[in-house]
């Protein structure tokens, strides 16, 4: 009686997101016991402030590691797109210029990534780490040891203060980004193409999908949005220094990863993403609340990374040695029966 | 032709490519740069390659395996600080003791690396990834935000970065750059003739195989992040001596040079071929232009990151299409050598080419 309800509980909590959705409960269920103003609403929305760069930039890496990519320039492109628009500003050039420099700097990197893996057929951990040092080699040589302040009051309004409601204007766009990334990635045709380029690039090749222009497509969007994330960045922060966004690709996969997608590609869903970026968010508030310094929390989140692969590990090991453990008796049952 | 086929592989052209590119650097670095040919000059580029260097013969061990280490520039800089801190409580701990205090250090947390990635299945970039953050959170809590400084060195410490062995002329020989000189020469002795060496290449190369044959995989994987760890741990020994003073940034995003100086060296990201002479002959290279630019007024030093890049791209794409290329023409070349043998003037003693195809038909 009581194994029947562990394995029945066992088979609901089997589904990642389910165990997502309990990590997550308790998680806001210890923070909101130890401080009181946690479950506030300028709480909630201040958590959101505070990552939304990051998380913008999780939406599109969760499609790339389900298509059995890694982009781990993110970051560095970041800092370039901040970097190339506060140059333009300093030098009094039109904000629709700066803007859009900027947006085209992160979708050239995109381009420049996805010709090396999607045509000349280079890992992209290479190609991608290769962009991480160069192009944040690039930040330093546009924007040198300095610190770029030189925005127009308008950008740095946009970007601390609401626009509509409660809701800044990164957060409307990242509302709109989910929203779109949920329809492509789990409603559509390309969102197929996505998984099935992730299970197997061989099979989509002789299936006909165009496994290339899948991947040039993602490398360009993500090179685009880790551009427009980071012009937000440097915008809410108000300044753009050469470090600007630095070792946020950690935090970002980390995001992805937790939320079951998988590092092999293939698996892995948005609504899966959507819930760990909350318990990542909740995590780093509660910490903070707590006292805990940036650093510990950098290596709290480290060894979640770990434990999100890990833990799935073992309890995959756990239960095949069950089985194993459960045919084995009945084998042996049989035996007896039969004797 | 067969005797320029015998002679090079295809492995050792990325090497030779690799030291004409360094002469031609530095023959016009030279030039450009007013008294670039100066002991100074050396000495200063040799200690700043000599770090490197370890971390990325570590690095070898583990690209053979097919995985890759991030974590290597955070367990450098943890056990320079854990090493100096230890060092300015009792300045009486014996050099040697110290040196093994360091590489213990750093085997322990390559050791945790290890263990994840053999026996917990997690894929190398992961662990590395969460670790690289860990070690460095470790550092940050360890230090309480506090720096080391070199005035609380005992005096051999301070004395370390400018310790020579011998020097001809203006050109020093420093104690660092030995050291690291042995490693690569130990590692490539290692690589070359030790079954474990060899068990690095074949895991790579195939690790179904390797299982199959019975090779214990785990243990051989397992072994290549301790020794990873090890080795980043003897160059954090080797940073708190030429440095000195030590903060909790010390040595960070140093993994990518170390990364970028493996796979410009030649050694396969996928696993299974490179050597550590080729990653030292990437750390010479890295390190060459490092110091270098920084002297050169028009070009900033802050070009170095943006080149960097670019140089691993360069490296990886050859690697990709030429090589590739290459290895196909001798190992074509090859077949031909053979089977030409028995039909040709080696027909009297075919006996002596199968007991010894690899010197191949005359």
């Amino acid at each position: 009686m009581f194994q029947r309800f562990l394995t029945a509980l066992w088979e609901r909590l089997k589904s990642w997101e389910g165990l997502l959705l309990i990590l997550l409960l308790a998680t806001i269920f210890v923070n909101s016991r130890l401080t009181p103003a946690y479950l506030t609403f300028e709480n909630q929305i201040n958590l959101f402030e505070l990552y939304i760069e990051k998380i913008i930039v999780a939406l599109i890496m969760a499609f790339v590691i389900i298509n059995g990519e890694i982009d781990l320039s993110v970051a560095s492109v970041m800092g370039l797109a901040a970097g190339t628009m506060a140059i333009l500003f300093e030098h009094g050039a039109p904000a629709p210029l700066a803007l859009l420099s900027g947006l085209a700097a992160g979708a050239l990197c995109g381009l420049f990534n996805g010709f090396w893996i999607a045509y000349v057929g280079l890992p992209s951990l290479v190609v991608t780490l290769a962009g991480l040092i160069g192009y944040r080699g690039l930040v330093y040589v546009l924007v040198r040891d300095r610190s770029i302040t030189a925005f127009p009051d308008w950008l740095n309004r946009l970007g601390q203060q609401p626009l509509i409601g409660p809701f800044t204007l990164a957060m409307l766009i990242f509302f709109a980004l989910a929203i779109a990334a949920v329809i492509l990635l789990q409603y559509s045709g390309f969102g197929r193409y996505v998984y099935v380029i992730g299970n197997s690039k061989e099979v989509a090749r002789y299936s006909g999908v165009q496994v290339h222009r899948v991947k040039m497509a993602l490398f360009i969007a993500s090179g685009t949005i880790a551009a427009l994330a980071g012009m937000l960045y440097a915008s809410r922060l108000g300044a753009m220094r050469g470090s600007t966004a630095e070792g946020f690709e950690l935090e970002i996969i980390t995001m992805v990863l937790l939320g079951g997608v998988s590092i092999f590609g293939g698996k892995g869903s948005i609504w899966g993403v959507l819930l760990s970026i909350l318990i990542i968010l909740n995590l780093h508030n509660g910490m903070g609340l707590a006292g805990l310094s940036g650093h510990l929390r950098a290596g709290v989140i480290g060894i979640l990374l770990i434990l999100s692969v890990l833990v799935p590990n073992l309890a995959g090991k756990v239960r095949e040695s069950l089985g194993r453990q459960r045919r084995l008796q009945r084998a042996v049952e049989t035996v007896e029966i039969e004797a | 032709m067969n005797w320029i086929r015998r002679r090079f592989r295809p492995e050792q052209i990325r090497e030779w490519v690799l030291i004409l590119l360094l002469i031609v650097l530095i023959l016009s670095f030279g030039m450009v740069i007013q008294d670039y040919y100066t002991g100074r000059t050396f000495n200063r580029i040799s200690s700043s390659i000599a770090i490197i260097a370890v971390m990325a013969v570590g690095e070898t061990l583990v690209f053979l395996t097919r995985n890759y280490d991030l974590s290597v520039g955070s367990i450098t800089g943890f056990t320079a600080y854990f090493v100096g801190m230890q060092l300015t409580r009792n300045a009486n701990i014996p050099p040697l003791a110290v040196v093994l205090l360091a590489i213990g250090t750093g085997a322990l947390m390559g050791s945790v690396n290890g263990l994840l990635v053999a026996y917990g299945r997690i894929p190398a970039v992961i662990v590395t990834l969460g670790t690289l953050a860990l070690y460095r959170t470790m550092l940050v809590e360890y230090s309480g935000a506090k720096t080391i400084l070199t005035s609380d060195m005992p005096k051999w410490m301070q004395d370390l970065s400018s310790t020579t062995l011998f020097s001809i002329g203006q050109v020093d020989l420093r104690l660092i750059v030995a050291i690291a000189l042995a490693v690569v020469v130990l590692f490539q002795l290692v690589l070359t003739y030790l079954p474990y060496g060899r068990r690095l290449y074949a895991i790579g190369s195939n690790p179904d195989a390797a299982r199959v044959a019975g090779f214990p995989a785990q243990r051989i994987v397992f072994l290549a992040f301790v020794l990873s760890g090890a080795l980043s741990g003897l160059a954090g020994f080797m940073f708190l001596g030429r440095f000195g003073t030590i903060t909790v940034v010390a040595a960070q995003g140093s993994e990518m040079q170390a990364i970028a100086a493996v796979v410009v060296g030649g050694v396969s990201t996928s696993g299974g071929s490179g050597t550590a002479i080729g990653a030292f002959l990437g750390a010479a290279l890295i390190g060459l232009l490092e110091q270098s630019l920084r002297r050169i007024p028009a070009i900033s030093e802050f070009w170095r990151d943006a080149l960097l890049g670019m140089l691993i791209l360069l490296a990886v794409a050859t690697d990709l299409v030429i090589m590739k290329r290459l290895r196909e023409f001798w190992a074509r070349g090859e077949l031909r050598v053979e089977s030409s043998g028995p039909e040709g003037s080696g027909m009297e003693q075919p006996s002596q080419e199968a007991l010894h195809p690899a010197t191949g038909g005359k």
